[in-house]
């Protein structure tokens, strides 16, 4: 049988890759197909990783379900980014809009530790009044979650992942020190700290989810700056290195290699399983509760897969809203030329920020946003020479010449929420037979109004700093959220703040789709905070005899 | 084509056997070197048409082997190894290389009686530039957006297939593969001794020495 952890599922015959050990095995437990679990959570990342730890840890019977491979970093990735996009969601997804989302990988991962497995590791917390920006702020949509609580659920997901960041924080309430010391800075993140000392603003490490010193089998991050096509020495504290290893320790089982194509509901209308592809066949496995965390495009597409005679609209959308409200960030940058050699590859690629827009609202738009150190890797760098600057041939070369002196900021900006961006089913089919997802996007004035505001306060920052041959990099976006968002009522939201669907009461929705707004920084910490929270809830209504099961 | 040699000296793949490569990343490295330089997918006419409308997107120097881009997206086309996602209004890759491949050749005879490969390469150029700008001729492009299909396929597929091969990181200074081993020196100017050396004019010689030194 082939090793390839793309074509053979390895999390079989009760056991699991050991991540930190090549070839190495740990013990798994599994459970009967027919027998029902009490949770099948479906997606194994920012969200479902915690919540598949927390829930064993609770000693319930869970199974995590994951379409990608299970990989051992140490074995398995090759310092490249070409090969590396074995790290993304490659099937195809149609896009289209005034201004048409790039998927891949721009935004979504498929594997055992989802997206957290290629991501940058940044770990903000929102900033207090976001989760009531209607009442406080004057836009989008209040959370049911109240940010107090939050704040509490951000410790433990910053000691979880072993956060390393700054002594103190700059911005919002009163924290706790990091867990880990901060990264070391690079020559490109120090170029940031002086553009935002020069304008009077402050500036800060960037809170990284990978380690400064040694963690368990974990070795301090070595600064070779690939982060973002896998961390190759498991510095990087992924879901993967982290909450799985710990939700098998507490008798979790990870079916990886596994589709999950569609939610079945029984005669009364409750979730009672999922239907799964995996070696080549479709399975049933049967569930009391069933819980979905494939993240912004994965989750509404497969709850709209899901329909049935009663629910003809898809799963949980009594609403309608299932698939809407789709936000993606404001990623604009700017990009100059330094006389000295920055070499701006080496470290995580984003080693300082400033989210000084983020906390000053004398603006005319909605929103926040940060701006963050840039560190591209060359195809990466290149894509964006290519697809904003429009630069080929002879030029092309020249410019990519001068990689080793390049700088860049770029934003991440809250864009707002917005019924008619939405997830949808297309005709097309995927390998598995099921429809694949078209994501429909475009910008509103406010949503332009805060990317010129941030590009003119970027090129600014680098214009003090002595940077030449200034650009702007007009077009990118990144991360996603909304699709399944929270809310107090039935009609307005698709679960409430314990993410509990509304229509279904034993199925979950517990990823980024939740989100009723995005803020204006990476969103995963949040994910992952409230994963912990709703694991705790799920504990007390159980125990309270609200859950029936 | 003569131009100033930024890196002299620089081979990222003599740190083949360092501690800046792992298996795994000897192991991709390896095929990625090992392309097969002939079709597998396109037909004759169309790989002639894929190789002139590289060496304009990515004219390389005459003066080392070139990177076989067009090698690289017959590979991409055979293997359907797809970008995860894709504009609503082009049809899938396979069939959108081949549609567009098609015009290109189409529109060289239409306007210049000849095929695309051996048109001069101002006129590819130019009919490159007219795809860019959609101002392709419609007739030939048979419902595809031309402006798409460059934005989307020829400049996203082969630039980045030049700049996922060792040698264009030769001459852009790129460390190249870096794990285990990592960097050490992170400040601005400072350099890790695996690192390239950036030769000012006139110190080329003393640079290339030291970059042949580079492991
Ligand atoms: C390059 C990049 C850099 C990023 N950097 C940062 C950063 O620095 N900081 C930050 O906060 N965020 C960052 N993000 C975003 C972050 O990774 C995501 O927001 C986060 O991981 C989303 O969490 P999730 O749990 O919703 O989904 P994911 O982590 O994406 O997990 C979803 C999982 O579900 C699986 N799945 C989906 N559907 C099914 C199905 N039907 N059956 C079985 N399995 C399924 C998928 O395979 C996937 O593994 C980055 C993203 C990318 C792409
Ligand atoms: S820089 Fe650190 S976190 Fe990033 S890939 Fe390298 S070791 Fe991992």
């Amino acid at each position: 049988m082939s090793d390839d952890p793309l074509i053979t599922p390895r999390a079989v015959h009760g056991r699991a890759p050991d991540v930190f050990h090549p070839g190495g095995w740990v013990p798994m437990k599994e459970y009967p197909l027919r027998e029902p679990v009490d949770f099948v959570v479906i997606g194994t990342g920012a969200g479902g990783g915690p919540l598949i730890a927390r829930l064993a840890e609770y000693g319930y019977s869970v199974i995590g379900f994951d379409a990608g491979p299970y990989f051992r970093p140490l074995e398995d990735f090759a310092s490249d980014e070409a090969s590396q996009s074995q790290l993304f969601w490659t099937d195809e997804r149609l896009v289209d809009g005034a201004n048409p989302l790039k998927m891949g990988a721009n935004n979504s991962g498929r594997a055992v530790g989802g997206s957290t497995v290629h991501y940058a590791m940044v770990s903000l917390r929102f900033r207090p009044e976001w989760f009531r920006s209607r009442t406080l702020l004057g836009y989008g949509t209040d959370w049911p979650l109240d940010w107090r609580e939050m704040w509490r659920y951000y410790v433990q997901a910053e000691r979880d992942l072993s956060i390393a960041g700054p002594v103190s924080y700059p911005w919002g309430p009163k924290r706790p020190r990091y867990p880990y010391r901060a990264h070391e800075i690079n020559g490109a993140a120090e170029v940031l700290a002086r553009g935002a000392e020069a304008m009077g603003y402050k500036w800060a490490e960037t809170p990284l989810a990978t380690v400064s010193a040694p963690r368990g089998d974990s070795p301090s991050c070595v600064y070779r700056g690939f982060c973002r096509v896998g961390c190759s020495t498991n510095a990087k504290q992924s879901q993967l290195v982290t909450y799985i290893p710990r939700a098998l320790a507490a008798g979790a089982e990870i079916r990886d290699l596994a589709m999950v194509g569609r939610i079945e509901v029984d005669a009364a209308g409750r979730a009672c399983g999922v239907h799964y592809h995996r070696n080549g066949a479709w399975h049933f496995q049967a569930a009391r509760n069933v819980i979905v965390a494939g993240y912004a495009i994965e989750t509404p597409r497969l709850l709209l897969n899901s329909a049935t005679d009663r629910f003809r609209d898809g799963l949980a959308n009594s609403s309608g809203l299932v698939g809407r409200y789709l936000m993606t960030q404001s990623n604009q940058a700017v990009y100059g030329v330094m006389d000295e050699m920055v070499r701006w590859n080496k470290g995580p690629p984003s080693l300082t920020i400033t989210e000084h827009w983020n906390y000053d609202d004398r603006k005319d738009f909605h929103g926040g946003y940060c701006w963050m150190a840039q560190g591209p890797l060359p195809v990466e760098w290149s894509a964006a020479m290519s697809g904003s600057r429009k630069l080929w041939g002879a030029r092309l070369r020249e410019k990519m010449a001068d990689y080793n002196h390049q700088v860049g900021l770029k934003m991440v900006g809250e864009m707002l929420p917005h019924p008619d961006n939405r997830v949808s089913l297309a005709n097309e089919k995927d390998r598995y037979g099921l429809p694949v997802a078209r994501v429909t996007y475009s910008w509103h004035d406010n949503d332009k109004a805060m990317i010129q505001h941030a590009l003119g306060e970027m090129q600014r920052s680098l214009e003090l700093v002595g940077a030449k041959d200034i650009w702007r990099q007009e077009n990118d976006t990144n991360h996603l959220a909304g699709t399944a968002r929270m809310g107090n009522d039935r009609k307005s939201s698709v679960v409430n703040a314990d993410c509990r669907s509304w229509d279904i009461p034993n199925l979950w929705i517990c990823d980024g789709s939740v989100f009723p707004t995005t803020g204006g920084v990476n969103p995963s910490l949040t994910i992952t905070a409230i994963a912990l929270r709703t694991a705790d809830r799920i504990q007390m209504l159980q125990q309270t005899g609200q859950l029936n099961f | 084509m003569t131009e100033r040699n930024r890196y002299p000296g620089y081979d990222v793949l003599a740190k083949r056997h360092s501690l800046s490569w792992n298996d795994a990343t000897r192991k991709v490295m390896d095929a990625r070197l090992g392309v097969p330089r002939e079709p597998r997918f396109l037909r004759q006419m169309e790989w002639d048409t894929l190789v002139a409308i590289c060496e304009r997107i990515i004219p390389q120097p005459q003066n080392r082997p070139p990177i076989p881009l067009a090698a690289y997206i017959d590979q991409k086309l055979q293997n359907d190894a797809r970008n995860g996602f894709r504009n609503a209004a082009l049809p899938p890759q396979r069939e959108a290389w081949k549609k567009g491949l098609a015009a290109f050749e189409a529109e060289a005879c239409l306007r210049y009686e000849h095929s695309f490969h051996n048109l001069k390469e101002r006129q590819q150029d130019e009919l490159l530039h007219r795809a860019e700008t959609g101002q392709s001729d419609a007739s030939v492009w048979s419902g595809m957006d031309a402006s798409l299909f460059f934005s989307e396929h020829v400049m996203s597929d082969i630039i980045a297939a030049y700049y996922a091969h060792p040698t264009s990181w030769n001459e852009i200074g790129f460390g190249g593969p870096a794990g285990p081993r990592g960097y050490v020196r992170m400040q601005n100017g400072r350099r890790d001794p695996w690192e390239p050396v950036e030769a000012g004019p006139g110190d080329e010689t003393r640079v290339r020495r030291e970059n042949q030194r580079v492991r």
